[in-house]
């Protein structure tokens, strides 16, 4: 174990995450001037343009940063809160970039960045730690695939979070003129289901590499640590979410809150019971 | 059944099952699961965190008696919890048996007749035949993975069988899963062991300093091995200021004897040893002061190494000696150990750096009956000095002892001598064994690949049909499907070839 950290990096990699919350700020007034016009012009379409552009580059400089406080520690950028942050950041917007590409999911766009800006914002003026040796429990070949996954969830998760929202405030009746060019609540249902459903899928996947690295490091699969907990129950929440959604008189509102709570579930996993929760899965480095 | 009373047993247990059975009971049931399962999150668990048990009921025992009446310090093993599971999946295998039924009976059986009136399926599309066209739809609709029934008129077709496949395997796997968890939890065992460095651990109940063996565990289950712990070492980060004195690796250097071969090999964390029968995990270390105690009448009342337990992050710990047997009266330590040590303003001492540079011990010296010999059982990592008198210690008649590596002390009053002879390291080693471990991340990730499929795969069944110059395609999906259109339309292009 040679590892030599570089804390003057790691500062420079946070000037390009403070950068990079700069342009996503940028981006979500974009989205906000596209939202207001589209209510009167339909055919709107300029600030969103734009507003792309500026997420795009912004996205890629958080990238940067990221990398850079990689570099800079030596090995994965996602070992304490403040890396969980960036990183799953710089995840749920790359995971939205790539969707435009397959699904119209632009209407969600301001939700989506404005959640990005957040989660960098708590991440650089509550959670930022310098750079700091691997505690041997996390030093693991799991730590890059239980915890890349499990961000990649949680974007997922995030972005369908973001239909369900939206949904609701369609299907509440509030908005309307500016609702009416939103997809229909089908649709907007659909899209939320398909990014929950890979969401699920890969949360399950980190449920099973956790326990795997959990016989490796604590001598026991599960022990039901708080973070084990909250993930079980992140797990159920959505589980019900999908048999929600193949269970008549449970589809559209009733789905959607579902799967609002199974998201609020993954926040106050991420927050509250890494700062305040008694357990295991101390890594907050705070 | 005209026979069978609106309110007799038999229509109540049927109601009550096609209740339970339901997708609606289900749904409740998981959601009934998650919220159970945060009280969990709470408050201690005796299974995760036993000291903060104990800590709840020495701070609020009335509180802390009537979680515990509701079981609230045994979350996921109470009552009410494991009800909510049990009835869960008595609910989930009530619903899939006859699913799977219903499935063997579809696997087995045709595409369905096609139904007279087509325009009717969400997806339907009209034109003019140019042929006979039907032949060449089901050359098609086969190359497209469909299973084809050809009738008079008509093609139907269907696919996407693969989708209840997975649900159902999901499910089984699922059930499994909880049975190998139980099972695996029964023939489990752990047991821990404290190792100072040269000793040998001897594979067998007498040797665990605590064993936890699961309901079904049969002595049998521990297989014939020794172990000696020959060295460990902590590596410590001594490149980055900001880490300076942070462990970046414990490694514990064992010798292990199945009675056939000798092996050397390291246990770090993440890292287990193989044994016979069960693995070796590294959880603990903390260093060993080796002392020898020469009581009031020169023979040796105490020698070897003593397990000192770390009480801070700079390996400040804490030990206690028993010399039941010193003369003329029995001789008890308290002892503190400071791997590098620094004297503070008061005149006490802390240590401010993990790694031993600059080791000291001090001891509170205390003569009197230690009470072992009432035959209570005692802490060994605890001395009770109501009943003792203190002769050399912070707030006693003389000073602490105080002894650097090598050196030699006199105790007061011709109590005795003392001397700190060298210093090990011990580790503290878990032994442990599941069965069910390996069965349980088989049936995961059958049931991962199951759900894959079952939420990705598309059931559709579909129609071309034939009649009085005219050609038709409809097409119907299970559940909520938006790419029957395009299903459609592509379809047709295909057979009509434009």
């Amino acid at each position: 174990m040679n590892i030599v950290l570089n804390e003057p990096l790691s500062q420079i990699s946070l000037l390009f995450v403070s950068a990079a919350m700069g342009l996503l700020a940028v981006a979500l007034l974009m989205f906000a001037f596209q939202l207001a016009r589209l209510k009167d012009d339909p055919t709107e379409s300029r600030f969103e343009r734009y507003g792309f552009w500026v997420l795009g580059a912004g996205t890629l400089v958080l990238g940067i940063g990221v990398f850079l406080r990689g570099v800079a520690a030596q090995r994965v950028p996602w070992a304490n809160m403040y890396e969980f942050a960036i990183s799953g950041a710089l995840m749920i917007l790359t995971i939205y970039l790539i969707s435009l590409r397959v699904k119209d999911v632009r209407y969600v766009a301001t939700f989506v960045t404005g959640f990005a800006l957040v989660t960098i914002f708590a991440a650089v003026s509550l959670f930022y730690v310098e750079v700091k040796t691997l505690m041997p429990a996390l030093q693991s070949y799991w730590l890059v695939i239980h915890v890349v996954v499990a961000i990649m969830a949680t974007g997922f998760f995030a972005i369908a979070a973001g239909f369900h929202i939206f949904y609701l405030i369609k299907a509440a009746g509030v908005g309307r003129a500016l609702m009416d060019r939103f997809p229909d609540l089908r649709q907007l249902e659909r899209v939320a289901y398909r990014f929950n459903m890979v969401g699920f899928v890969a949360w399950s996947f980190t449920l099973i590499a956790g326990a795997i690295w959990a016989e490796r490091a604590w001598h026991r699969y599960w022990g039901w640590d708080t973070k084990e907990v909250w993930t079980f129950i992140i797990w159920v929440v959505y589980a019900g979410y999908l048999h929600a959604m193949a269970t008549r008189g449970w589809t559209g509102k009733r789905a959607a809150v579902l799967g609002l709570i199974g998201f609020g579930a993954v926040i106050f996993n991420f927050t509250i019971v890494n700062l305040f929760f008694k357990g295991l899965h101390v890594y907050s480095g705070l | 059944m005209a026979s069978s009373s609106r309110f007799s047993p038999i229509f109540w247990g049927r109601w009550f099952w096609r209740q339970l059975t339901s997708m609606r009971t289900a749904l409740f049931l998981l959601l009934l699961l998650a919220l159970a399962a945060i009280p969990g999150s709470l408050y201690p668990q005796r299974s995760a965190d036993p000291n903060g048990v104990r800590l709840y009921f020495d701070q609020q025992p009335e509180i802390a008696a009537l979680l515990d009446s509701l079981q609230l310090f045994d979350v996921y093993t109470s009552i009410w919890f494991s009800a909510i599971y049990i009835l869960l999946f008595v609910s989930l295998v009530g619903c899939v048996l006859p699913r799977t039924q219903v499935h063997l009976n579809a696997l087995r059986a045709k595409p369905v007749e096609t139904p007279q009136k087509l325009e009717r399926m969400p997806a339907y599309v009209t034109a003019a035949a140019k042929g006979d066209q039907l032949d060449r739809a089901e050359q098609v609709l086969r190359s497209r993975g469909f299973r084809v029934r050809r009738l008079d008129d008509s093609v139907s077709a269907e696919k996407g069988y693969l989708k209840e496949t997975g649900n159902l395997v999901f499910h089984y796997s699922l059930v499994l899963l909880l049975i190998a968890v139980g099972l695996g939890g029964g023939f489990s065992f752990s047991g821990q062991r404290v190792l100072v460095e040269g000793d040998t651990f001897v594979n067998n109940l007498a040797s665990y300093d605590a064993f936890s063996p699961g309901p079904l565990f049969f002595e049998n289950e521990l297989q014939p091995f020794s172990m000696t712990l020959e060295d460990f070492e902590v590596v410590y980060d001594l490149r980055n200021p900001a880490n300076l004195g942070q462990p970046v690796d414990f490694i514990a250097n064992v010798t292990l004897d199945d009675g056939l071969t000798n092996s050397n090999s390291d246990i770090r964390v993440n890292f287990p040893l193989e044994a016979p029968g069960a693995n070796v995990f590294l959880t603990g270390n903390g260093f060993a002061p080796v002392i020898t105690l020469y009581d009031g009448v020169g023979n040796i009342a105490f020698s070897g190494p003593v397990v000192f337990l770390p009480q801070d992050s700079n390996m400040t710990s804490l030990g206690v000696i028993k010399a039941p047997d010193a003369s003329p009266e029995q001789i008890g330590i308290i002892a503190f150990f400071y791997p590098t040590a620094q004297e503070l303003e008061s005149g006490a001492y802390a240590s401010i750096y993990p790694d031993p540079i600059d080791p000291l011990l001090t001891m509170n010296v205390y003569l009197g009956d230690l009470g072992l010999d009432a035959g209570i059982p005692r802490n060994v990592y605890a001395l009770d000095i109501t009943d003792l008198d203190l002769i050399a210690g912070r707030d006693g008649p003389n000073p602490p002892i105080e002894l650097r590596v090598g050196e030699t002390a006199e105790l007061p009053g011709g109590a005795g001598f003392i001397s700190f002879d060298g210093l090990k390291r011990f580790a503290s080693l878990d032994v442990a064994y599941n069965p069910g471990g390996l069965w349980i991340m088989v049936f995961a990730f059958i049931a991962l690949v199951a759900i894959v499929f079952s939420l990705s795969v598309r059931r559709r069944r579909v129609w071309v049909r034939q009649l009085a110059g005219k050609i038709e395609y409809a097409a119907l999906a299970r559940g909520d499907d938006d790419g029957l259109e395009e299903l459609i339309v592509d379809l047709r292009k295909e057979i009509e070839g434009d």
